[in-house]
């Protein structure tokens, strides 16, 4: 078997410790993941696996044997085709997402795997309605999808908005 | 991280067979384990990956549920008959971690998690009983703000962290095992042991018996039920006080009533005081706050979470307010 990262196949780590952050990083050299905090706190490690995200600091990569992996680069060619921004990757830049940088790759992956949840009725701690099937992303509902992503320039403001753009209902954005 | 061998099962016999080696652990999401074995308080010579084993959610007949034990918390949270039914289990799992963290972390793993104790963490600098068993522990004369005023011991006053637990203690859910001796199920509030002489031991599971799944046995009053969180910070927090409950009223009496607390004691916390407090009385403020006062009556703060006692006793009353008056 092996790890599907952006659409190539890659041998997964010989040594069992070696988590799916590192691997992307330093054997397959993609660094737009970032490492944060490595302890599941700050979400800067956010990467999707076959659509969900996860923390790849938390994850082995062995574990992943046989799943597809893609991450903040596989976003950019995926998105419009011939290596075009993701249009969330674009609205980050429109709508001043960002100051450093640092945790963007982790809040545009998060985000992206953020919709897929709310597109399937996903609830939230702050869902009032349990039983709708459909959730309406509003202010309130992104910002707590999205609070497993730490900024810590204060660029939240810029952040949810770009994603608001992309994904709150247009009643909200 | 010290080195170990990791595996895949096939099945459950195959995890059974692998699991009884000296050290080994089984891996869910990873998401506690994998953190304390880089703290290297966790060290198993091998890991046992079991998040390819049964996690589906399936109906039992009776009218209950079976959550696979590798089901993903997301998944859970998601099941429309979770929310329907047992709307508290719902709230509880998207009260607790972030999102990322609730796609990775299974129904096992979240049972098993470890405490969040800060002196359990820092192997280099404090003594803690959990860690090295009989050596002491610092959070009681320490910093102990979050700690436990419920269940404690003179050894460990360590809260067990998890929000899922306490809705599944308050929806009398049942956990069931497999071990070379066969099968058995163990209730949930009698999974997780009270402290005692012995913090390090904290289920009453043995070495490599497997949690399989967990069930939800039929419970109509838990449609009206609910999860309510109290914590420093509005998200991505671990709780000061949590309830998880369920109500059902008759004439203005309390007919039934469900009650499990997070974030103050050792293990979830299932309020039986409380609810035995309030069977047949008036559902009003009256009688929420005297069955709060029952359940807390034997709470024992430190010096800096004695706070947590009346807020307990209000965030108990409050919420069974809330769903006495229609609220879910």
């Amino acid at each position: 078997m092996s790890i599907s990262v952006n659409g190539s196949a890659a041998e997964p780590p010989e040594d069992p410790r070696v988590s799916l952050l590192d691997f992307l990083r330093e054997r397959l050299q993609l660094h737009g993941t970032k490492k944060g905090c490595d302890q599941g706190a700050c979400g800067a490690c956010t990467v999707l696996v076959d659509g969900e995200r996860i923390l790849s600091c938390l994850a082995l990569a062995v574990q992943y044997d046989g799943h597809s992996v893609t991450t903040v680069e596989g976003l950019a060619t995926n998105g419009a085709g011939n290596g075009a921004l993701h249009p969330l990757q674009q609205a980050f830049i429109d709508r001043d997402g960002f100051q450093c940088g640092y945790c963007t790759p982790g809040q545009i992956c998060s985000a992206v795997g953020m919709a897929g949840e709310a597109r399937r009725g996903v609830p939230s701690h702050v869902t009032a309605d349990l039983s709708a099937e459909e959730i309406v992303l509003s202010r309130d509902e992104l910002r707590e999808r999205m609070s497993g992503n730490l900024c810590r320039c204060g660029a939240h403001n810029g952040i949810i908005a770009a994603i608001a753009e992309i994904y709150a209902a247009e009643a909200v954005r | 991280m010290k080195l170990f061998t990791y595996a895949r099962p096939a099945d459950a016999e195959d995890a059974l067979r692998q699991g009884a080696a000296d050290g080994a652990r089984y891996l869910g999401g990873g998401t506690n384990l994998v953190d304390l074995m880089r703290e290297t308080i966790e060290q198993p010579g091998v890991l046992i990956d079991v998040t390819g084993l049964p996690g589906a959610i399936e109906e039992t007949a009776d009218g209950g549920l079976l959550l696979g034990a590798a089901a993903r918390n997301t998944a859970v949270a998601e099941h429309r008959a979770v929310r329907t039914r047992y709307p508290m289990l719902a709230r509880a799992i998207v009260a607790g971690a972030s999102s990322q963290i609730r796609n990775m972390a299974t129904v096992a793993g979240n049972l098993l998690q470890r405490t969040r104790c800060v002196y359990f963490y820092d192997h280099a600098g404090s003594r803690c009983n959990k860690r090295v068993p009989g050596q002491g522990c610092d959070a009681i004369e320490g910093f102990n703000r979050d700690h436990a005023i419920l269940g404690t011991s003179p050894a460990c006053v360590a809260t067990h962290p998890s929000d899922m637990s306490v809705a599944l203690a308050a929806l009398d859910a049942v956990v069931h095992t497999r071990s070379a001796d066969g099968g058995r199920t163990v209730p949930l509030t009698e999974l997780h042991r009270l402290p005692g002489d012995h913090p390090e031991i904290e289920t009453v599971l043995r070495p490599g018996e497997l949690i399989t799944a967990v069930e939800l046995p039929a419970l109509p009053l838990a449609a009206r039920s609910t999860y309510h969180k109290v914590r420093d910070r509005a998200s991505y927090a671990f709780a000061l006080v949590s309830v998880a409950a369920a109500l059902n009223t008759d004439g203005g009496a309390v007919r039934d009533v469900r009650l499990a607390l997070g974030g103050v004691a050792t293990k979830p916390w299932r309020a039986w005081r409380a609810e035995e407090a309030l069977r047949g009385r008036p559902a009003s403020a009256d009688s929420f706050r005297a069955a709060a006062e029952a359940e807390l009556a034997d709470a024992q703060p430190l010096r800096d979470n004695e706070f947590k006692v009346e807020l307990a006793k209000r965030t108990i009353t409050a919420v069974l307010e809330g769903l006495a008056g229609g609220g879910a």
